[in-house]
């Protein structure tokens, strides 16, 4: 049994059948876990392409450089650093807060590319016309520049949110309750592993089709051209 | 012309992509070792006459015969039914293609590109291939750029490498799609003055569609003028370009001269 | 301890880890090529399967795949009466194959597509059979146009090889859980975990340039 729920062991269809609502808590947390770390990841990145953008190479440099860093190390490996090392220096954080940030460091990397990316493709006559009308820079770039970007950002975000939501298995080593964990745990103790495992892989198939058709269908729904502003 | 001088005929062919027509009911043929330009407005259909043959595009109906053989289809106990792969692959032996923008393949040298058909299809030795190779690349005058790469070589050198690879193949028809249309003018020359070496010097049947019309003049036994899908007029060049008698054939003319 | 001796204990973890890497990259873009070419196939059998083994292997996480191959593989052969138990190496070397070979095969895609149609005509009035187009016109073609995500995916490649360490095979990782948990001096093993994967990174980038480069000199420009 597994938070308080017993399972059937009588045939594997009885098994399968009573697992799902345990696999369904663990489900939930990597959910949240998805979630949590997604939000770190946009904002953070937000951060880091401002940083990365900034003409003083004081600030630019060491900024690329950590992007860099975050992204050429395997996540496993800095989400073990934040778990460990961090208390050491006094800052003791829930796993799961523990998890959800080094997700949320690992793909800020990326996403801080995507804003980059996004911004680099208006193209530079946009820039030109803004400024032959005399618009200031800040008018410029909130209403010319981001609402053209975001049609670009927005699916590229999308796909690394989908990709977040296959790397929370990784959570499990910093005992985080999450899908992969929980089959796993129920594997140990019921001796079948093929039933809970092929479930879960099954789980992630359908929540990676179901989250890539949301991505198409939003990306159909944003105007190409840009956001439309009256 | 008698049934065995045939190299190509069209029987009543037409071809359609969905509802548009742009062949009705063609009847075509040219002779062993004729020279004939097609000359015409811009989408009349004239290279779908070429691609047809050079098996790039299909037909929804008649009969096409190659050096006596059914193109599109293959002869089963006495019937005719549509052509099979291996019965296509077959006939395309009989036909080499130089397109309007050459079509090299980037990523191999001048040499390989005129030597890879022959050792991959043909089954050559790669001596006898390179042999076959460096023959006709001296006739294109091509020879010195034997290891470049396409994108090293301007347009006019492009197309003449363009020519010996289709002609390394052996052809016994060569089909010219507006072989100089693509080229800046001053390179257009050298092109032309490796067709007319064709022309002149082998039994090769040619096909050629251009808007070269002076060119025409000189290398065809026989030129003819197609629109919206049909051959409105053939003959001799002289008697094309000096006496058309067709109204259509007049009107593209002296639209194309006064241009000139 | 020192950085030292903590670096010699790693070594052997840190060739685990190259050549985990090696094979697997090797591995996975056989298959990429296969599932690649196989998705823009004409043959509805053939699409349909390197489609649904391509969404299948990227629809999946990596440690739930790893997790499956190797826990849940030999449960099965023992219910059919075989010895499926596979040594981790070889269990970690398949699915990350499998993995990284999905998202590449959509790479080999896009950039088999990318390639001009007339290619396909030039070749054909040629007389290539459609088997030698796509594999001696084609393809070669595609290569550098692949060259970059390639390149993006052989790092993807070294982090996920972390993972193994899960299923213990005593790669880099593992070495060094092992390491931290003898001494508990964990700032100093992980920062000196990170830089060896961050080294190791830059060695595979630099690696991939150079050969972006070689595929790239018949460019135009020479490059990409």
């Amino acid at each position: 049994m597994l938070f308080g729920i017993e399972w059937d062991t009588s045939s594997h269809w009885a098994f399968a059948v009573s697992i799902l609502p345990i696999l369904g808590k663990g489900l939930l947390v990597t959910l949240q876990a998805t979630v949590v770390g997604f939000l770190l990841a946009a904002g953070l990145g937000l951060v880091l392409a401002g940083l990365k953008g900034m003409r003083s190479r004081l600030i630019a440099w060491p900024a690329r450089f950590i992007s860099e860093f975050l992204r050429d190390t395997p996540l496993l490996v800095q989400l073990f650093f934040l778990y460990y090392v961090l208390p050491d220096y006094g800052l003791v954080l829930p796993a799961f807060m523990t998890g959800a940030l080094a997700l949320g460091l690992q793909y800020s990397a990326y996403t801080s590319e995507v804003y980059r990316a996004g911004i680099q493709s208006v193209p530079a006559g946009q820039l030109e016309a803004a400024r032959a009308l005399d618009l200031t820079p800040g008018r410029t770039f909130v209403a010319i520049v981001l609402p053209q970007a975001i049609p670009r950002i927005i699916p590229a975000l999308g796909n690394y949110l989908v990709s977040i939501m296959k790397d929370v298995p990784i959570l499990s080593v910093v005992a985080v309750l999450e899908l992969l964990n929980v089959a796993r745990i129920i594997g140990d103790r019921s001796f079948n592993y093929m039933i809970p495992l092929s479930m879960v892989g099954l789980i992630y198939l359908l929540m990676t089709l179901v989250a890539a058709w949301a991505v198409r269908k939003l990306d159909e729904r944003l105007p190409k051209e840009g956001i439309h502003l009256q | 012309m008698s049934e065995s001088d045939k190299i190509i005929d069209f029987q009543n062919v037409t071809k359609s992509y969905g509802d548009h027509v742009v062949l009705d009911g063609l009847d075509f043929s040219v002779r062993r070792g004729e020279k004939v330009t097609i000359i015409g407005p811009s989408g009349s259909g004239k290279s779908t006459v070429l691609r047809i043959l050079m098996t790039l595009e299909d037909i929804q109906d008649g009969v096409i015969y190659v050096a006596g053989k059914p193109l599109w289809h293959e002869e089963k106990n006495g019937q005719l039914i549509p052509a099979g792969e291996a019965h296509l692959r077959m006939m395309r032996k009989e036909m080499g293609m130089v397109f309007q923008q050459f079509n090299l393949f980037p990523h191999m040298t001048v040499m390989r590109n005129v030597t890879e058909a022959p050792r991959q299809v043909l089954g050559l030795s790669r001596d006898k291939a390179k042999k076959r190779a460096l023959k006709y690349l001296d006739l294109v005058g091509m020879t010195e750029h034997a290891d470049k790469f396409p994108s090293q070589l301007s347009g006019g050198q492009q197309q003449r490498v363009g020519i010996a690879r289709a002609l390394a193949m052996h052809p016994n028809i060569l089909l010219f799609d507006e072989p100089t249309s693509a080229l800046d003018p001053e390179l257009v020359g050298e092109v032309l003055q490796v067709i007319e070496h064709l022309a002149s010097q082998h039994d090769l049947t040619i096909l050629l569609v251009t808007h070269e019309m002076q060119f025409a003049r000189q290398i065809s036994d026989r030129v003819c003028f197609f629109d919206q899908g049909k051959f409105v007029e053939e003959g001799s060049p002289e008697q094309i370009f000096t006496e058309p008698r067709e109204e259509r054939t007049q009107a593209f003319l002296s639209s194309f001269l006064s241009e000139q | 301890m020192d950085i030292l001796t903590y670096s010699g204990h790693l070594l052997s973890g840190a060739w685990v880890t190259v050549q985990l890497t090696l094979y697997s990259s090797v591995l996975g873009l056989f298959f990429a090529f296969v599932l690649g070419v196989g998705r823009v196939s004409d043959n509805p059998f053939v699409h349909g399967l390197s489609a649904g083994i391509i969404e299948f292997f990227r629809g999946t996480s990596l440690l739930v795949q790893l997790f499956w191959l190797y826990f849940a593989l030999p449960m099965i052969g023992q219910t059919l009466g075989y010895d499926w138990r596979f040594p981790p190496m070889l269990v970690g070397t398949l699915a990350l194959a499998l993995n990284i070979g999905a998202y590449a095969a959509e790479v080999v895609r896009g950039a088999i597509q990318a390639v001009a149609p007339e290619q396909y005509e030039a070749a054909k009035a040629l007389d290539f059979s459609p088997r030698q187009t796509m594999w001696r016109i084609i393809v070669p073609q595609a290569v550098p146009e692949m060259m970059p995500s390639l390149g993006n995916l052989a790092i993807q490649n070294l982090k996920d090889t972390a993972l193994v360490s899960l299923i213990s095979l005593a790669d880099l990782a593992y070495k060094a859980e092992q390491l931290r948990n003898f001494t508990q001096d964990s700032t100093t093993i992980y920062s000196l975990l990170l830089l060896m994967y961050f080294g190791m990174a830059l060695v595979v980038a630099g690696l991939m340039k150079l050969a972006e480069r070689y595929a790239c000199r018949w460019r135009a420009g020479g490059n990409t």
